[in-house]
């Protein structure tokens, strides 16, 4: 029952928002998570060709051992990563929540650039009275 | 279209669906706007049917219920003001006063409808000839026009006597803004302070009215109007003592 991460990935594959809370993962480099979410990027249009019953929107959930990868793509393109433990059942209410405190907070901020990293308070402040 | 001689007021405002509408400005009704109890993407979706409400020249300008506006869309179109604006200035000082200007011809606008809602409200309607009773007019019935709530303080400068504050704990107009660190002196709330600067001229009290931020732990986006009178309106105020 923890939250370990969340990851904003832009429609082209950038990283714009990472943020860790919970201890348990491997510290990484901010290259190796750009590498990472490049990845997660590609592997997620893969998996939206895979259906053999017409078009689907791709993977939702990556489950490892240990932990569990909860994935929401909005209707634009931008995607929301969730690192999760096992165990957690809310992930996907998070994930809505954390959409519309981006829609609010980053999407109507005048000084936020579409597709480039999310550097605003409002949205830091909201994230931390979701998962921190 | 040739212009049409503007209509004595009352047959503008009875008759219009007239083509003399135009006269009636949209800013003036849509200025006003509320505030969702739970600001959610989902319940912006759910909008009425299209042609279940009437024209906004054909709505009363009494009925401030239906007049409300979604604070997303205005969110929205406040923001696209704010970056609009900043593509074409070269400094924070000229981007505030350029949302002073804006908000300027707005406040002309609320300046009159809220003169003819107290005109047709009540028996008696009064002029503020004072400056305290008009400053509370703005504090009350200007921000209820506009944002749907009263201010929350009125101040007086101790150090200034020609300067007085009002004081907003959480504009809803920079409710989604973050400004960030290279730019914290600007305050979006430049735009309220041309609103209020303009009914302040047209009560006949000119002044120099700026907004600034002045955050505090409990509300991080409480912003301070500052009126800074002109000499002409304190002198006056001697003379009607």
């Amino acid at each position: 029952m923890a939250v370990f991460g969340l990851w904003v990935i832009n429609k082209a594959g950038g990283l714009v928002y990472q943020r860790n809370f919970a201890d348990g993962l491997a510290q990484l480099t901010s290259n190796e998570y750009l590498v990472l979410s490049g990845t997660l990027h590609g592997i997620h249009a893969i998996t939206s060709r895979l259906s053999p019953t017409g078009s689907s929107s791709g993977a939702q959930v990556i489950e490892g051992e240990s932990f569990k990868m909860t994935i929401l793509l909005t209707a634009t393109g931008t995607k929301f990563v969730l690192l999760t433990s096992l165990a957690e059942p809310t992930a996907d209410t998070l994930l809505q929540k954390i959409y519309e405190a981006y829609a609010d907070s980053v999407m109507k901020n005048p000084f936020h650039t579409p597709e480039m990293p999310i550097r605003s308070e409002g949205f830091d402040s909201r994230i931390t009275a979701l998962l921190a | 279209m040739a212009y049409v001689q503007p209509h004595p007021r009352f047959s503008v405002l009875s008759a219009s669906s007239l083509s003399s509408a135009e006269h009636l400005s949209p800013t003036a009704s849509s200025a006003r706007f509320s505030l969702p109890s739970a600001p959610s993407i989902n319940t912006t979706l759910g909008t009425p049917k299209p042609g279940s409400r009437p024209n906004v020249y054909d709505r009363s300008l009494n009925k401030t219920r239906t007049s409300e506006v979604s604070a997303s869309a205005f969110a929205f179109l406040f923001s696209e003001v704010v970056q609009y604006t900043q593509k074409r200035v070269s400094g924070i000082n000229d981007l505030e006063r350029r949302l002073n200007t804006l908000g300027y011809r707005i406040g002309t606008r609320v300046f009159e409808l809220m003169v003819w809602r107290a005109e047709s409200a009540s028996k008696a309607p009064k002029r503020e000839i004072r400056f305290l009773p008009a400053l509370m007019s703005v504090h009350t019935q200007v921000w209820r026009a506009v944002f749907g709530r009263p201010a929350d303080a009125i101040e007086k400068s101790v150090e200034h006597e020609d300067e007085y504050m009002i004081i907003d704990n959480d504009p809803p107009i920079e409710r989604y803004i973050s400004v960030p660190r290279d730019m914290s002196q600007l305050s979006c709330s430049s735009f309220t302070a041309g609103i209020v600067e303009a009914v302040l001229d047209g009560l006949g009290f000119p002044a120099r009215v700026t907004a600034h931020s002045t955050p505090t732990q409990q509300y991080p986006s409480r912003t301070t109007i500052l009126i800074k009178l002109e000499k002409s309106v304190l002198e006056r105020e001697e003379l009607l003592k």
